[in-house]
C-alpha cells in the first residue's frame, strides 16, 4: 500500500505541493524579508543626522544617582550604566534564590494532605500567578509601602531595626582594617569543610552509609574563624548598630547597618512573590511527573516521609522542574525592568536617564539589550550545566 | 487531529481579528488619512454602522513636503501634551484636555483649520515626549519642554518660541524650616526623570557642596505622591509645576517653595527638525497672541479691533497685506486663533490666574511691561 502511494506520488506531484520546493520558496521568502528589513533599517540609520557613537559614555553625567554602588554627578555616563547593571544583577540574584525557595515550599505546600495548607499554598498561586506583576508592584509600593510610617515615627524592631518608608535598616557588621589578615582563616574554614564533605561522600560511597553525621562539616567552619580571631590582636569585623541621628537642619536620618531602600525591598518583594508562584507550579509539575508507585514502593519499604520526598522524588522530580525553571529564572530577571514604575535604578531606568539626557536612543538601547541579553544567556548557561547534570544517567 | 488543530487556529485567528477591530473605536475617523498616503483597514467591529470607504488619499510626500501640507492633508493637529498637571496640560473632569500648553495647541489648529476643536491630543511622559517628537508621531509638543542647547541640537529638534518663563524650585514641607538648599544637607529629593530637573538638580547641590539622596520616577504624580507621603524630604520641579502640585496637596500650607530658583527653565512649543515651515507657524501663531495682547486685541474686543487705524492691528488680523499667505495659512487665521481661543493674557488668565493655579505674571508679562515676553516685528 505504501509503496503504491509513493510511485502514484512521485508521478502527478505539483511542485506547490512538493515538500522540498516549498522548502526552498520559503527559504527565498525569508531570504528577502530579512534583505529588505534590513535594508530599511540601513535606510533610516543613513537618514540620521547624527551617526553611530559610543563616545558620549566618557562623558560626564550630571545627573544623581543614590542606589548601589557609590555615584558621583561627576562620573561618566559608562559608570551610570554599571550602577545600573548592578543593581539588576542584586535584584535579579537575590530574586532568583528567594523566589526558588518560596516557590518550592510553596509548590510541595500545594500538594500537601493538610487541607489547610495545601488551600492556603493554592490560593497564594492563582491570586498572584493571574494578576499582572506591573499593577502588583504598585500596589505593594504606593499602597503598602510608602504607607509606612514616616521616619520622624520609624517603628523600631528589636535588634534595632527601623522600618520607615524609607527602607529598613538592619544591623550589620563593618570591616576594620584587620580583617584582610582574617580572610585566609575563613579560606582554610572553608577548605577544611569541603574536604570533609568529599571524605563523607567517599565514605557513602564505599560503604552505604555515612561514618559521621553532617553536622560535623560545620565545625571546620565556626572552629578555624574562631581561632583566628583570637590569634589576631583586634577584631576584624564590628557590629554596626543603625542608630537614628537628627542632623542639623532637622534631617532625620537613620545611621549605620546596611539600609535596604524602599523601592529595592518592593521590588525584591514583589518579584520573589509572582515568580515564586510560577516556580510553585513548576515544582508541583515535577512531583507530580513522578510515578505514585515510586511513593508507594518507598513506603513500603520503610521510608519516613520527609525521606520519601528528599531521597525518591526531588531527584526525579529535579529533571522536570530544572528546564522550565530555566525561563522563570530568565523571566524574573527581565521583569526587573518594571523597576522603573518604582522608582528603583536598574539597568533600564538608569538607561532611561542616560538616553534622555544623552540623547543617544539607539545607542542605548542597543547597550540595554545586549546587556539583558547576556545576563540571560549566563543564567541559561549556568542552569543548562545544572539541568544535565540532575539528569539521570541512562544504563 | 489534525482538523483539531486547524479548527483552533481558526479560532484564534478569528479572535485576533476581532480584537484588533476592537482597538478601532471611532471609525468616524478612519476615512482619514494618515501620513502615510495610504487608507487604514477599517474593520467591520461591532461598533461600526457600516463599512467606511475610504476616499482617494493624496499622496504625501516624504521628505519633500512640509509638515503643514501633511497637517493639512490629515484633517487635524496631533498635539502632544501633558495629562497630568493642572494648569498646563491636564484631563478636566468632562474628560477633555485643558490648560496653558493645550490651549496653544488649540490655537495652532484654529489658525491652520479655522478650528479650535480639530486637535488629537497624545499624552506623553517626560521621557516618551522627545522620541514621539523625533519620530514624528506628533506634530508639535506643547509639554512644558525646557529649551536647551542638546535638544536643539544632538536631538534635532526646533523650539519655536517660548511661552512661559520658568526655573527650577524646590519645594519641602513647612515644619521642615528649611529656606535654603543649603539646609537639606542629606536629604532626599523626589524628581522626575527623563528631565532637566534631574541634572540641575545635581548640579545645585554639587555648587553648593551639599550631600543629597535623589530618588526618580517615571511620572510626574508618582514623583509628587512619594514626596507627600513624606519618602522624600524635598520636591524638585519647575516653579509653576510646583505651585500646580502643591495646589492640588491635601494641605497645601503644609509644603512651602523655598525661594530658590536652581535653573533658567524656558518653556514652549518645538517641532522636529526639517519643517521649517510649519515651525514658522507654530512660532508666529504663538506671537501674534503675545502681539494681540500687547495691542489690546482680545476675543472679546475684536469686532471693534477690525476697524482699528494701527497698522500693526490690520496686519495682524489680516485685514491688510499679505502675512497669511507667506505662513501658508489663510490671510485671517489670527482672527480664528482670538475669538476660538483668545490671546495671550486670556489663556494665561484662564489657567495660571487667581482664578487657576494662581502664579503670578513675573517674567512672563508683556516687555513693556517690565517681563521677558517680546513678540518679533509683525510685518
Amino acid at each position: 500500500m505504501s509503496q503504491h502511494a509513493a510511485s502514484v506520488k512521485q508521478r502527478s506531484v505539483p511542485f506547490w505541493r512538493n515538500e522540498r520546493v516549498l522548502r526552498i520558496i520559503a527559504q527565498i521568502v525569508f531570504l528577502l524579508i530579512a534583505f529588505a528589513v534590513g535594508t530599511w533599517m540601513l535606510f533610516n540609520y543613513k537618514q540620521r543626522e547624527s551617526l553611530f557613537s559610543f563616545n558620549f559614555l566618557k562623558e560626564e553625567a550630571s545627573f544623581h544617582l543614590a542606589e548601589g554602588i557609590p555615584f558621583s554627578p561627576t562620573d561618566s555616563y559608562a559608570r551610570a550604566f554599571l550602577v545600573g547593571v548592578v543593581n539588576t544583577i542584586r535584584v535579579a540574584g537575590l530574586g532568583i534564590i528567594f523566589a526558588t525557595l518560596l516557590g518550592s515550599i510553596a509548590g510541595i505546600a500545594r500538594l500537601s494532605d493538610n487541607w489547610l495548607v495545601s488551600r492556603i499554598a493554592g490560593i497564594y498561586i492563582e491570586i498572584v500567578r493571574n494578576t499582572p506583576l506591573l499593577v502588583q508592584l504598585f500596589f505593594l509600593y504606593f499602597a503598602v509601602i510608602i504607607k509606612l510610617p514616616r521616619i520622624q515615627e520609624a517603628l523600631v524592631l528589636p535588634g534595632p531595626v527601623f522600618l520607615s518608608n524609607r527602607g529598613i535598616v538592619l544591623p550589620w557588621v563593618h570591616m576594620t582594617d584587620s580583617f584582610s589578615s582574617w580572610l585566609p582563616f575563613l579560606f582554610m574554614a572553608l577548605i577544611g569543610a569541603v574536604v570533609l564533605l568529599i571524605m563523607r561522600g567517599r565514605g557513602v560511597q564505599r560503604t552505604g552509609r555515612p561514618s559521621f553525621n553532617l553536622l560535623w562539616v560545620g565545625v571546620p567552619l565556626i572552629v578555624i574563624p574562631w581561632l583566628g580571631w583570637l590569634l589576631i590582636s583586634s577584631a576584624p569585623l564590628l557590629p554596626n548598630l543603625p542608630e537614628m541621628i537628627s542632623k542639623s537642619g532637622g534631617v532625620l536620618k537613620v545611621e549605620g547597618g546596611t539600609n535596604l531602600s524602599s523601592e529595592f525591598a518592593a521590588l525584591l518583594i514583589g518579584l520573589v512573590v509572582y515568580t515564586g508562584a510560577f516556580i510553585a507550579e513548576v515544582v508541583r509539575a515535577g512531583i507530580m511527573a513522578v510515578p505514585k508507585g515510586q511513593t508507594e514502593a518507598a513506603r513500603a519499604q520503610g521510608f519516613t516521609q520527609g525521606q520519601i520526598l528528599r531521597l525518591i522524588i526531588l531527584p526525579q522530580a529535579l529533571r522536570v522542574i530544572i528546564p522550565p525553571l530555566i525561563s522563570q529564572y530568565l523571566n524574573l530577571t527581565k521583569n526587573s525592568s518594571l523597576a522603573i514604575g518604582i522608582g528603583f535604578l536598574d539597568l533600564y531606568a538608569v538607561s532611561n536617564t542616560m538616553l534622555n539626557q544623552s540623547g543617544r536612543v539607539v545607542e542605548v538601547f542597543l547597550m540595554i539589550m545586549a546587556s539583558y541579553l547576556s545576563m540571560s544567556l549566563t543564567i541559561s548557561l549556568i542552569m543548562n550545566i545544572v539541568n544535565r547534570r540532575s539528569q539521570i544517567v541512562e544504563r | 487531529m489534525n482538523r483539531k488543530l486547524f479548527t483552533l487556529l481558526a479560532v484564534l485567528v478569528s479572535l485576533s481579528i476581532v480584537l484588533t477591530a476592537c482597538t478601532q473605536q471611532d471609525c468616524p475617523d478612519c476615512p482619514v488619512c494618515p501620513e502615510g498616503g495610504e487608507c487604514p483597514d477599517c474593520p467591520d467591529a461591532p461598533i461600526c454602522p457600516e463599512a467606511v470607504e475610504c476616499p482617494d488619499c493624496p499622496e504625501v510626500a516624504e521628505a519633500a513636503g512640509d509638515r503643514l501640507q501633511l497637517i493639512k492633508d490629515r484633517g487635524n493637529l496631533i498635539c502632544g501634551v501633558n495629562a497630568e498637571l493642572i494648569g498646563f496640560g491636564y484631563i478636566n473632569p468632562d474628560g477633555e484636555f485643558e490648560g496653558f500648553d493645550v490651549d496653544f495647541c488649540k490655537a495652532l489648529a484654529a489658525a491652520v483649520f479655522g478650528d479650535a476643536t480639530k486637535v488629537e491630543y497624545r499624552p506623553l511622559t517626560a521621557s516618551e515626549r522627545l522620541p514621539a517628537l523625533q519620530t514624528g508621531e506628533i506634530d508639535v509638543l506643547l509639554r512644558n519642554t525646557t529649551w536647551t542647547l542638546t535638544r536643539d541640537t544632538a536631538n534635532e529638534l526646533n523650539w519655536a518660541a517660548v511661552t512661559f518663563y520658568d526655573g527650577q524650585g524646590m519645594m519641602v514641607r513647612t515644619d521642615s524650616g528649611w529656606d535654603s538648599l543649603e539646609d537639606m544637607a542629606g536629604a532626599t529629593v523626589c524628581c522626575t526623570t527623563g528631565t532637566t530637573t534631574e541634572m540641575n538638580l545635581a548640579d545645585a547641590f554639587r555648587m553648593r557642596d551639599t550631600e543629597f539622596t535623589p530618588l526618580l520616577f517615571e511620572s510626574t504624580q508618582d514623583t509628587n505622591t512619594t514626596y507627600e507621603e513624606g519618602r522624600c524630604d524635598g520636591e524638585t520641579s519647575d516653579k509653576s509645576q510646583l505651585a500646580a502640585l502643591r495646589s492640588a496637596m491635601a494641605v497645601p500650607e503644609d509644603h512651602t517653595i523655598l525661594d530658590v530658583t536652581m535653573s533658567k527653565e524656558p518653556l514652549g512649543p518645538l517641532t522636529a527638525h526639517g519643517n521649517d515651515q510649519w515651525n514658522d507657524v507654530v512660532r508666529w501663531v504663538t506671537w501674534g497672541m503675545m502681539e494681540a495682547e500687547e495691542k489690546g486685541v482680545s476675543s472679546t474686543n475684536l469686532t471693534e479691533m477690525l476697524a482699528s487705524n494701527d497698522p500693526t492691528i490690520k496686519r495682524l488680523l489680516g485685514v491688510e497685506g499679505e502675512v497669511g499667505a507667506s505662513l501658508g495659512l489663510s490671510n485671517d487665521f489670527m482672527i480664528n486663533v482670538l475669538t476660538q481661543v483668545g490671546n495671550y493674557e486670556e489663556v494665561y488668565m484662564r489657567h495660571l490666574g487667581p482664578d487657576g493655579i494662581d502664579i503670578p505674571r513675573g517674567p512672563n508679562e508683556l516687555w513693556i511691561n517690565g517681563g521677558l515676553l517680546y513678540p518679533m516685528a509683525w510685518r
